[in-house]
């Protein structure tokens, strides 16, 4: 494209337009180039840099004394990352299922023709806004045993229900799922709306001439294909469950004990306070090797779908 | 629209059956439901602050104050500890919009030029180099917050609102430049042809061209910027020394600050407030800020 416009300008003033045309192929490069080198090295330069420090024996700083897999090795006889991992297995199937049924749910019922949807669509949606930190402080408020949910409920005549999972260990990662599917399911409600409203109408039109009724129609013929919001869904709630690390530090600390960890805090806390770098930087791999597990086969999908069109 | 339209019309066109609207009237019972439900944590932070503690021991989460009591607001905002000191969140706040302004507009304008070279400057690699460009939109940044930490030391901006001004454009302007990207595809490349066989160079077409064009992709990605900056909690708490903290370090700090008795109605106080210029914006422009989330999620 640059070698053709400028072809066709120095027919007009060759000397002149050959300056220029080396400047403007310059000037791009040149615009580009600080993000060029901050990416290398930022991205892919730290990121080597955490894999090369994940096979030291680097404690409170950074030593290069290499010890091969035996980080990895430690991590995985590591009571509290095996807790962690667990939990984020857990968390992350929970919180990815019940994000996508409410919000196909939600933005199903929301596509009927509602009055004031508008106004409805807002509030579903506004959690999203919020920091984490704001949310994990919220439910922190309202999950607690002794003044929260629980009390409100026995204060209402419901004398023998009680609500401690905040302060269970076998039942707080439920908490985390709790915050976390009121903060991101409107997000997937709006995903699922903007496709509806992307689905032809021809295609709905002629299901209703077969007789189909508005289930079927849904079951059969909307939702299916609707699959590529499907995958964007799953992987961008995939992506904010590995990465949760603020919810936990707000909601429960980790606590009772590390039984709400998650990847993301065992890596912070070993890296930064228990002066563990080697282990910490070992449980960062498997955190970026969780992410690529989902990330290369769906842009695999997307770039071999884009060479389809 | 289309498929609610086309349904809609051919079930109004009859007479609706009863089962229908009491399907009708179910629907919009489980609508309001669960509007409730995604309004009820923040009512309750709400009524939480306006309640003194006594009222907060006493009472449920949904009872209501006994009057409009805005002293938890008051000691939130400037008396409440947060961890070492007693100032309040207001200092906080004040260091979160001197990180956010800077990084969202910082990163806004390389965003701006980055989209507008890989789209209409395309050179040999470009289209690579966005490749791996994106990926970084996805990489978890504990694989970077150690490096980072050194070198922010090296640097000389380890604990400074710089740094954390630094760390924010490094690891956004991968967003950045894929909104203006996407938005930027969609301009007819006729248009700059034109104005290149004009004579108008790199900046000229940018400036005159598509600048003013840009507005809607701007406010997009200025919105999208400012609430993941301003919401950041890892970074912040990575990066930041005593007093550069952002709110959202504060806050935690101010709720699991343990001195005394627990005063549940300036935790929440403090947490609106901390929630509230994300809110602010999501209020006033929430078009954007949709169209950004699901800038990332739906490619251009």
């Amino acid at each position: 494209m640059t070698i053709k416009a400028s072809s066709l300008e120095s027919k007009a003033t060759p000397a002149a337009q050959a300056k220029s045309f080396s400047l403007a192929d310059f000037i791009p490069k040149l615009v580009m180039a600080p993000t060029i080198v901050v990416t290398i090295i930022c991205m892919y330069g730290y990121m080597i840099w955490t894999a090369v420090l994940s096979m030291t024996n680097s404690r409170m700083l950074p030593s290069y004394d290499f010890v091969g897999l035996r980080q990895y090795e430690r991590l995985f006889e590591n009571d509290r990352w095996i807790v962690a991992l667990t939990n984020l297995g857990i968390f992350g199937a929970l919180f990815i299922l019940i994000c996508l049924f409410l919000g196909v749910m939600l933005a199903i019922f929301l596509d009927q023709k509602i009055r004031n949807e508008g106004a409805i669509r807002t509030i579903y949606l506004y959690p999203m806004a919020i920091s984490f930190i704001v949310t994990g402080t919220a439910w922190k408020w309202l999950l607690n045993p002794t003044n929260g949910l629980e009390k409100m409920m026995v204060d209402w005549g419901f004398e023998s229900f009680t609500f401690d999972w905040l302060v269970n260990p076998d039942k707080v990662v439920y908490c985390l799922v709790i915050a976390a599917v009121w903060q991101a399911s409107g997000f997937v409600m709006a995903l699922f709306l903007a496709g509806l409203r992307g689905v032809d109408g021809d295609l709905i039109k002629a299901a209703n001439l077969d007789g189909a009724n508005i289930f079927t129609t849904y079951r059969r013929i909307i939702l299916p294909s609707l699959k590529p919001v499907f995958f964007s869904a799953v992987v961008i709630l995939s992506h904010i469950a590995i990465k949760s690390f603020d919810l936990v530090a707000a909601l429960t600390n980790g606590g009772p004990g590390y039984s709400s960890d998650l990847p993301a805090n065992f890596m912070y806390a070993h890296t930064f306070t228990r002066s563990q770098i080697g282990l910490g930087s070992a449980s960062a791999m498997v955190m970026l090797g969780c992410v690529l597990a989902i990330l290369i086969p769906y842009l695999y999908s997307e770039l071999r779908g884009e060479r389809h069109d | 629209m289309t498929s609610a339209n086309t349904m809609n019309s051919s079930s109004s066109r009859r007479q609706k059956t009863p089962l229908e609207h009491i399907l009708r009237v179910a629907l919009y019972i489980c609508l309001l439901g669960m509007a409730a439900v995604y309004l009820m944590p923040f009512l309750v932070m709400f009524l939480t602050s306006l309640k003194d503690v006594e009222e907060i021991r006493s009472g449920t989460l949904l009872s209501l104050p006994g009057s409009l009591n805005f002293d938890a607001w008051g000691k939130a905002w400037g008396g409440a500890c947060t961890g070492s000191s007693c100032n309040g969140i207001a200092p906080y706040f004040m260091n979160s919009f001197q990180i956010v302004i800077p990084a969202v507009l910082i990163s806004t304008i390389i965003g701006a030029l980055n989209g507008y070279v890989i789209s209409m400057w395309k050179f040999k690699g470009s289209d690579i180099f966005f490749g791996a460009l994106l990926i970084g939109c996805f990489i978890p940044f504990q694989v970077i917050l150690l490096p980072m930490a050194r070198t922010l030391g090296w640097l000389g901006i380890a604990n400074t609102t710089t740094g954390l001004v630094f760390v924010h454009v490094v690891y956004g302007v991968a967003f950045t430049t894929l909104f203006f990207r996407n938005f930027y595809q969609g301009i007819p490349s006729d248009l700059i042809k034109a104005a290149r066989l004009d004579g108008a160079g790199f900046f000229t077409i940018f400036r005159r061209i598509i600048l003013p064009i840009s507005t809607p992709i701007i406010v997009v990605t200025i919105i999208w910027q400012f609430t993941q900056i301003w919401n950041d909690f890892l970074f912040g708490v990575a990066f930041s020394g005593f007093d550069t903290q952002p709110v959202t370090v504060a806050l935690n700090n101010l709720v699991n600050t343990s001195f005394g008795g627990k005063e549940y109605n300036v935790d929440m106080a403090a947490a609106i407030l901390a929630a509230l210029p994300t809110l602010l914006v999501y209020v006033l422009a929430g078009k954007y800020f949709v169209r950004g989330l699901t800038a990332g999620a739906v490619k251009g």
